[in-house]
């Protein structure tokens, strides 16, 4: 097919929460820096509600990668959620590289409402890694995987 | 029979004469001798049935957490890896400490049926132990073998029975390259039935509705079509305990497909360990659990990009 000839283009799901992240997503495109499209922001309250089967889902989706921002550390909306979002989210992406699925394709990162540059470069360089590993061949679900994507 | 067999059993004995309980959690003797399944012993009476020996692996902590509704106190007999689940779950209210008689009994190791198998005895008749040594009466004739060289995995890093550590097998695994764990994973999780023996047998699986059994998940009761499905099964599971595993080792023996479970299992239990202080899951209230509570100082998820020895 001629789909394969197409360049590589990634899926990439981001998690981004409501009161900090997505404020900068927000900012990054009020002060019209450039993010890749490839990025498919995903609002969710706090970064603490990111269960990781979410995560899970999002590779089973097809996603190349997935990014989680959140409220830096003392921060949070909810006083607290992103330090449970820390833990969590340090021993999923440890249980992924332990099972062989590369570890560049997760990535947790703190990023205020003000930080809309922060917010681009985040992106822009997670997209680039993401660009550079290549498709994900190593976790996925053929059954959700659409006939473009295959 | 070893003594400590007569032993356990004159205490159950005793506890169902005396009326401390009004049934005991105990092992049933198998026909095949070698399988024996836990049951309720409602009487003294019926503790002829009632069995402890090298092959009463099952841990009875999740059956009392079935059995919280019963009327009247609950004996049940406790090796040190099920005291660990036992305590989890009186943490987690799933079981009532007033409503239990707990019996603490001693245990030198449980024998891996698979493990003998694979030494090449087969057709088991009966197998008796003396000292160290276990004598098998098969179809073709006496075997015997060491009783070390057999026990389940869980018991070879038992601190009562061996002194090997048990993150050793997680830290090689560790060491290996990402494609090498890759393809390692691929081979030994593809075997997966989805049996879910592994989640039924768990202390730490006890609610009542499982995403695992869900109708319109697509995956409930089904083959998997390809790799993935065993994956995301296996992730799914391990992380449902994760920050609870006790490391009680019943998913490792209960899987017919001999998975290597604990090595997930205790991945977590490692990580937990050098990241956030050891595991402990005695004496703690509820919503401390590793997953459950914080520190202002805890790594940062990169970390694990930093780790060395990729691709």
């Amino acid at each position: 097919m001629s789909v394969d000839k197409q360049p590589f283009k990634p899926l990439i799901a981001a998690f981004c929460c409501n009161w900090c992240s997505y404020a900068g997503a927000d900012l990054a495109g009020t002060s019209r820096l450039a993010y890749p499209a490839e990025v498919k922001i995903i609002r969710v309250p706090c970064s603490c509600r990111v269960n990781p089967l979410f995560v899970l889902r999002a590779f089973q989706r097809g996603a190349d990668g997935v990014i989680i921002a959140g409220c830096h550390p003392g921060d949070c909306h909810y006083t607290t959620g992103n330090y449970y979002a820390r833990r969590r989210m340090t021993l999923l992406f440890s249980m992924l590289d332990y099972l062989g699925i590369e570890k560049e394709r997760t990535k947790l990162d703190w990023i205020s409402a003000a930080e809309g540059v922060k917010f681009a470069t985040v992106m822009n360089d997670f997209s680039k890694e993401i660009h550079a590993l290549g498709r994900n061949t190593r976790f996925g679900d053929l059954r959700c995987t659409t006939a473009v994507a295959q | 029979m070893h003594n400590s067999s007569c032993t356990v059993k004159e205490t159950a004995r005793k506890i169902l004469e005396s009326g401390q309980a009004e049934r005991l959690l105990g092992w049933e003797q198998d026909s095949s001798g070698y399988n024996h399944a836990p049951a309720v012993f409602k009487s003294a009476g019926e503790l002829d049935r009632f069995i402890y020996d090298r092959f009463c692996g099952s841990n009875l902590s999740k059956l009392l957490a079935r059995l919280r509704e019963a009327e009247g106190r609950t004996a049940v007999l406790l090796k040190a890896c099920d005291r660990e689940s036992f305590n989890l779950l009186v943490r987690e209210h799933r079981i009532d400490p007033e409503q239990v008689h707990r019996v603490d009994i001693e245990c030198s190791g449980m024998v891996d049926i698979e493990k003998l198998r694979n030494k090449g005895i087969k057709g088991i008749r009966e197998i008796t132990e003396s000292g160290d040594e276990l004598h098998i009466s098969t179809l073709y004739g006496e075997k015997r073998c060491r009783s070390e060289e057999v026990l389940l995995e869980k018991c070879l890093s038992c601190p009562a029975v061996s002194s090997a550590d048990a993150f050793d097998a997680v830290g090689q695994m560790e060491e290996r390259s990402s494609l090498e764990r890759y393809e390692f994973w691929k081979e030994a999780l593809s075997t997966c039935i989805r049996c879910n023996a592994c989640r039924n047998s768990c202390p730490v699986c006890t609610c009542e509705q499982c995403i695992f059994d869900n109708p319109r998940s697509g995956t409930a009761g089904k083959a998997s079509a390809d790799f993935f499905e065993d994956q995301h099964f296996h992730l799914v599971r391990v992380f449902h305990a994760a920050g609870r595993c006790t490391d009680c080792g019943e998913c490792t023996r209960v899987c017919p497909q001999g998975i290597p479970l604990y090595l997930l299992n205790r991945k977590v239990i490692k990580d937990i360990n050098e990241l956030y202080g050891e595991l402990s899951l005695e004496d703690k209230e509820l919503g401390k659990g590793a997953l459950t509570s914080f520190s202002f100082q805890d790594a940062h998820p990169d970390i694990i990009r930093k780790r060395t020895g990729d691709q």
